[in-house]
């Protein structure tokens, strides 16, 4: 057990899983000799060499094809896409493509992939660095979507997504990379796809998030307990498949919800899990379920990021309202 | 169209700048040799009869869909010699076809059973779902979409120490997509063992190949991406089977990737829900018919004394044979049942998924 980031978590999966499983590869931009644009493939160059560990060229379309034919020979891609909007520049090959090989395929062919892809905001990116896309892709059936927040989840689902039989997105919170610290078990386990973690337990309200949101989520709780309301946060960890059993019983339990997200408002996640609370646990809210997300803006330039992300101080406002509804 | 050059010996390792080599021909429009037989007699034959089969099925495919019993589908006729010419250059033992939609006939040849074609086009999903160990992906809608997965196989094989290659086959239109580009410099990048095969057919639906790029030939796109392109008789079955022949020993022997342009044309529809009448210049359908892949290696056949004419006319009851015989056995193929599909998104059905299919079960049942 060490304290460690999650892009240090990251790392640790990943030379693990290398050597446990000599038919994994890691390839993308820059994972190479420099070890990731974030470090989280640092020294796995060294360690597995380069028929192991590929800088490709920047071309994020390839990237996810290649990684389609790589497991259909029998190899067990762990791809890196630098930052996630850039996966839409081989958007088809994400969704149309990857997501379907299972599918397409009648089972035939089955696709064992990962793809890391660090997103959100908060971190003062240049501009079309930071987008909170994971919608676009939750709506692609077929396709696995993962969001860890903390270190223990990073390792643990990232070794998990990299040995399911099927493509997985996993999605690297870029404001919680190195600001969020937490204790790593330093050997060999799996945070099984598909559960929510409850980050912490309360009566009046469920507070649901996933990625960097939990970190405001988890301090917005906070002050509202200091206000005397008790706040359970629901730390979703993967949105496909969604722990629709997690949700339901701490709404039943609480009666009153709010979802938090960086992304823009309209059709994000958010949206998905208010649907689901309303069909599982309708006679059990006392209130409306609110959302709070960013507006819908495009993702601003540096200056205006502070005030665009949902903060602490905005999920407080929701959770008291949701209270007096 | 540019007027095919006559046959030069394919060397495909000369190409380094903008300056091609020739078109690859063995035979000339009445089926006389311009080269050597690159193949047997027998071979020759077979590959014919592979080619019929392709031909005679996309006919009868196309009537059953105007009776209203198929649906929308892109017949290959006046291809068949590019795309069985080039599968014949494969080992079906150690390599893989990574087929777009309009080359069934080269299909067939690898391996690719008639009946699962028929439920191609009747809409059954079994049809994609590639039977035993044959070595072919299923067929791709999206133009250009395959490549990069045919690179990522041909660069897996490579690792794998393994010898097989990878034909895939796109056409014109595919060459304007970014996944054709995105997928051809990684396989230079990588000496990926893949044989790109263009069918340059002459048009994407309506699009003609002077609106299509500004390149003097499509093979010559190669160049930029650091391996050989060139160019091939694609009517030529010979010409076809002899550039990929050659381009496969270079893929085999860790040489990378070529870029094959069999130039062609498409005698057909783009699929039936196309009218060519409306943009196809007359003149053009008719210079391209006398070309006719099937009648050019009838001529030779019958002229190398191959075959005589009695002999192609029972090759024709065969198929018509083979073909009746595979389409009752498509029909008698059962309807698939909804809950197919949800078992295919992931290995392990996911709970909400499987309480979908529940609910679907029990609005079926009313």
């Amino acid at each position: 057990m060490a304290e460690r980031t999650v892009v240090e978590a990251v790392n640790d999966a990943l030379t693990l899983e290398m050597a446990r499983d000599d038919r994994v590869l890691v390839f993308g931009e820059d994972v190479g000799v420099t070890g990731g644009v974030f470090r989280a493939t640092e020294g796995l160059f060294t360690k597995y060499g380069k028929e192991r560990v590929i800088d490709t060229p920047l071309s994020e379309g390839v990237i996810a094809g290649a990684a389609i034919g790589l497991a259909i020979a029998g190899w067990v891609p762990v791809a890196e896409i630098q930052f996630l909007g850039f996966a839409h520049n081989g958007f088809n090959q994400f969704v149309d493509q990857l997501a379907r090989v299972r599918y397409r395929s009648a089972g035939r062919f089955s696709a064992q992939v990962t793809v890391r892809a660090p997103y959100g905001g908060g971190v003062r990116a240049p501009e079309l660095h930071s987008d909170g896309f994971e919608a676009h892709f939750a709506h692609a059936p077929g396709l696995k979507v993962v969001a860890p927040s903390t270190p223990h989840d990073a390792k643990g689902l990232l070794l998990a997504s990299i040995r399911d039989p099927d493509p997985v997105l996993y999605l690297e919170p870029l404001r919680g990379y190195r600001q969020v610290k937490g204790d790593v078990p330093d050997g060999d386990y799996v945070v099984e796809l598909g559960k929510a973690r409850i980050a912490r337990e309360g009566t009046d309200v469920t507070l649901v998030a996933w990625s960097a949101a939990v970190q405001v989520a988890l301090q917005a709780a906070d002050d509202a307990q200091a206000q005397g309301i008790s706040v359970e946060v629901i730390d979703l960890r993967t949105l496909v498949p969604l722990d629709v059993g997690t949700l339901t019983s701490s709404v039943t339990k609480t009666g009153r919800a709010v979802v938090v997200h960086e992304a823009p408002l309209t059709a994000g996640f958010g949206a998905e899990v208010v649907a689901t609370i309303q069909e599982e646990a309708f006679f059990s809210l006392q209130a409306p379920v609110r959302r709070v997300a960013s507006p819908d803006v495009p993702y601003p330039v540096q200056m205006l990021e502070e005030q665009y992300l949902p903060n602490a101080e905005r999920v407080l406002q929701a959770i008291i309202a949701t209270t007096r509804d | 169209m540019k007027e095919a050059a006559r046959a030069a010996p394919a060397n495909l390792d000369g190409v380094s700048s903008a300056s091609m080599p020739p078109l690859v021909r063995y035979l000339d429009q009445d089926g006389e040799l311009l080269e050597d037989q690159p193949m047997s007699d027998e071979m020759a034959l077979e590959g014919y009869r592979v080619m019929l089969r392709g031909r005679r099925f996309d006919e009868r495919c196309v009537s059953l869909q105007r009776q209203g019993r198929m649906v929308t589908l892109a017949p290959g006729i006046g291809q068949e010699a590019a795309t069985v010419g080039a599968a014949m250059a494969l080992d079906s033992d150690t390599d893989w076809f990574v087929p777009q939609y309009r080359e069934l006939a080269g299909q067939l040849w690898h391996g690719y059973p008639l009946k699962l074609a028929f439920l191609w086009h009747v809409g059954h999903p079994i049809a994609f779902q590639v039977p035993g160990d044959l070595k072919m992906l299923p067929f791709q809608a999206a133009i250009a979409g395959q490549l990069p997965q045919a690179v990522g196989l041909a660069w897996g094989l490579r690792l794998k120490r393994d010898s097989g290659v990878v034909l895939a086959v796109f056409g014109d239109g595919g060459t304007s997509q970014g996944d054709f580009h995105e997928a051809a410099n990684l396989a230079g990048v990588m000496k990926a063992p893949v044989i790109f095969l263009c069918q340059n057919n002459g048009w994407a639906i309506s699009t003609t190949i002077e609106q299509q790029t500004a390149s003097e030939t499509l093979a010559q796109k190669a160049i930029a991406y650091g391996f050989p392109g060139i160019q091939c008789d694609g009517n030529d079955l010979f010409a076809v089977y002899a550039t990929v022949r050659e381009a496969v020993a270079r893929a085999r022997d860790g040489k990378g990737p070529t870029l094959v342009e069999a130039v062609t044309y498409r005698l057909g529809l783009h699929t039936t829900a196309d009218d060519p009448s409306r943009y196809e210049p007359r003149e053009m359908h008719e210079l391209w018919v006398d070309r006719d892949p099937l009648r050019r290696m009838q001529r030779h056949l019958i002229s190398r004394e191959i075959v005589d004419r009695a002999a192609l006319d029972r090759i024709e009851d065969e198929v018509k044979e083979e073909l009746r015989v595979a389409w009752d056995e498509a029909q008698k193929e059962p309807a698939p049942d909804p809950s197919f599909y949800f078992a295919q998104v992931h290995r392990d059905t996911s709970p909400r998924l499987r309480r979908d299919l529940e609910r679907f079960d029990r609005n079926r049942r009313g």
